[in-house]
């Protein structure tokens, strides 16, 4: 396995270009399902139900190349391309537009959903962890510890009793089961934040203090500004928990204009014997898209936060 | 009188917590409890019945293969995810690889894709007619098994999309590995020790503790799958029952034949076995982790 006979530098660099080969591989396995996916969306649906292992779109017919092509080899022919386009646009349009999903009511129902939810998450959180790192008082040790211990239980087991609740409370049947809860915080967010507020100087909530600043000014007028990474940070995690969340819709949700969209998706694919996968495969990637995006124009932030998450003793 | 008015401006800013513990956690899990010791239809009022679900549970058949799946599912999900997120992190941490930023990219966009739409996009990799991976079999003349209508490939087909998902754990490992401190790995390079070695003697001992968490995370969330087989394994002609999961049965009791009280039992059940298989790896963990600076 390991070169360690040859010289040491170049054994070290031919090693490291091993290396680089397999990760390469070993991320292009990661990625793939992905392509193929959104490969599957510029397809007809006979095109996407056949033997072929190509991403884009076989020429149906040898007539389909007119006007000019200037075939170069080794390039696809551009009736390639726009065929794809063509069969890209026939597809997301079918699932915009299709009745029986409803997309833009799912669309509009989740952004609801997302938006309540993601500023009741990330403003209570903030103030609980201010309460769990700004102020000294006996019995924050032990209020820190529930916050730890409730990261630990199942769903399933307050599943059957917050039904009861939501039911009692005649919740069942609107969208609040699925955003109210985040106005009160959420553990692992609460953590985090406290993690960040511990690292601002006591001397800055001291100064305003002293200049006779209460805590709810001080909270805003230094903690906040001062925690923006932070602060984007759990929004950003709890919008894509939101965004993603299957099971709280499937149970909570039972009426059909209530549906978030990855519910909708589940009964868009529950009839699959009807439902062509080219228009499966468009109805994924118009959900996934989203969070990919989101995901890459912050990237950095996002990594940061994961390591966090993971390095707490 | 100054610690006093701490505390109560303390309860004040945590009241929001303390609150939503309460009303959607310690009391559900009261209730819960309560149920699980109950027959309770929904639409009647519970009645106490003593361990009477817990023991029709136990009779059970489909509970105890869902038992089975489920131990199944998790006693290969958690070596497989564990051994492919450590690979990964290792090579990926490794200083000077080119791209590495890009692949650590690559490798955790799986986990950002909704569980719906990672089960629609394995439903159609593993299509047993259409299904790319087929394709790809049949061209080196294997002609690939009906994977998700044959029974036999139920777990593998779940084992492989959660080791899809890892990519959190990577880099969680990928920022363990680079809190190690570069003189130990300088030290066992003067030793002579190769990648495989430093890897097994320091890397592995020096982020045990991010490895146990990582395992307690895996063993609580197999447990729990239910999005996954719910939407691979289940369709209008019914559940394959080499796909059925704890979970699903739990769902199954709640919200189809609404037996509350059964439901109940189950999710205390699965919290009890829960909480004991976090208690034995972290006492294991006491000989195995090596927590540094103390």
């Amino acid at each position: 396995m390991s070169s360690e006979n040859h010289p040491r530098h170049a054994g070290q660099r031919s090693q490291r270009w091993v290396l680089f080969a397999l990760l390469l591989t070993a991320a292009l396995m990661f990625v793939f399902p992905l392509i193929w996916m959104v490969s599957t969306t510029l397809k007809t649906e006979e095109q996407a139900a056949s033997a072929s292992l190509s991403l884009l779109p076989k020429e149906q017919s040898p007539l389909a190349p007119t006007g000019a092509t200037p075939n170069q080899p080794g390039e696809a022919p551009p009736s390639v391309l726009s065929q794809a386009v063509t069969n890209a646009s026939d597809n997301y349009s079918a699932v915009w537009n299709d009745p029986s999903i409803e997309f833009p009511l799912y669309l509009r129902n989740t952004l609801i959903v997302a938006l309540l939810s993601v500023v009741g998450m990330t403003l209570s959180s903030a103030v609980v962890a201010y309460g769990l790192s700004r102020i000294p008082w006996r019995g924050r040790g032990a209020v820190f510890v529930t916050v730890l211990v409730t990261m630990m239980i199942p769903f399933p087991v307050l599943m059957v009793p917050l039904y009861m609740v939501f039911r009692w409370l005649g919740w069942i049947d609107t969208l609040k089961p699925l955003w109210v809860p985040a106005w009160f915080g959420g553990a692992f967010n609460i953590f985090l934040l406290r993690q960040f507020f511990m690292g601002i100087p006591k001397e800055l909530s001291e100064a305003a203090r002293v200049d006779g600043a209460g805590h709810w000014t001080t909270f805003w007028r230094v903690i906040v500004p001062l925690s923006k990474p932070a602060l984007a940070l759990v929004a950003l995690f709890h919008f894509i928990y939101v965004w993603n969340d299957f099971l709280a819709p499937l149970i909570f949700i039972t009426k059909p204009d209530q549906r978030t969209l990855a519910l909708g998706l589940q009964l868009y694919q529950s009839k699959a014997g009807l439902t062509p996968w080219n228009l499966l495969m468009a109805a994924s990637t118009m959900v996934v898209a989203p969070v990919l995006v989101l995901f890459l124009l912050t990237q950095r932030a996002f990594v940061r936060g994961i390591a966090a998450e993971g390095l707490k003793d | 009188m100054k610690v006093n008015k701490d505390t109560i401006a303390g309860l004040l800013w945590t009241s929001p917590w303390l609150v939503g513990c309460l009303v959607f956690m310690l009391v559900p899990m009261g209730m819960s409890l309560w149920y699980s010791f109950t027959d309770y239809p929904l639409l009647k009022p519970p009645v106490y019945v003593g361990l009477d679900n817990y023991r029709s549970l136990l009779a059970d058949d489909r509970f105890w293969l869902v038992v089975k799946n489920t131990s199944l599912y998790a006693a290969v999900a958690i070596p497989a995810c564990t051994l492919v997120a450590l690979v990964m992190a290792a090579g990926l941490a490794t200083p000077g690889v080119p791209m590495g930023r890009a692949f650590a990219a690559a490798v955790y966009l799986p986990t950002l894709v909704p569980m719906m739409a990672t089960a629609m996009i394995w439903m159609w990799l593993f299509n047993g007619r259409y299904g790319l991976i087929n394709n790809v079999l049949s061209v080196v003349g294997i002609t690939g098994p009906n994977w998700l209508e044959d029974g036999r490939f139920a777990i593998a087909v779940l084992v492989i999309t959660s080791v899809w998902s890892v990519g959190q754990m990577v880099v969680v490992y990928i920022a363990a590995i680079n809190e190690v401190p570069a003189s130990l790995y300088e030290a066992a390079r003067i030793d002579g020790m190769g990648p495989v070695r430093r890897f097994m003697h320091i890397t592995l001992p020096m982020i045990s503790p991010a490895i146990l968490f990582n395992v307690i995370t895996l063993t609580i969330g197999s447990l729990q799958a239910f999005v996954m087989p719910y939407v691979l394994f289940r369709n209008e002609r019914g559940q394959k029952a080499a796909g059925d999961m704890y979970n699903l049965l739990l769902y199954d009791n709640a919200f189809v034949y609404r037996k509350f009280g059964h439901a109940s039992a189950m999710a205390w059940m699965q919290l009890l076995v829960i909480l004991a298989l976090t208690g034995v790896m972290l006492a294991m963990s006491k000989r195995l982790v090596h927590y540094r600076g103390t």
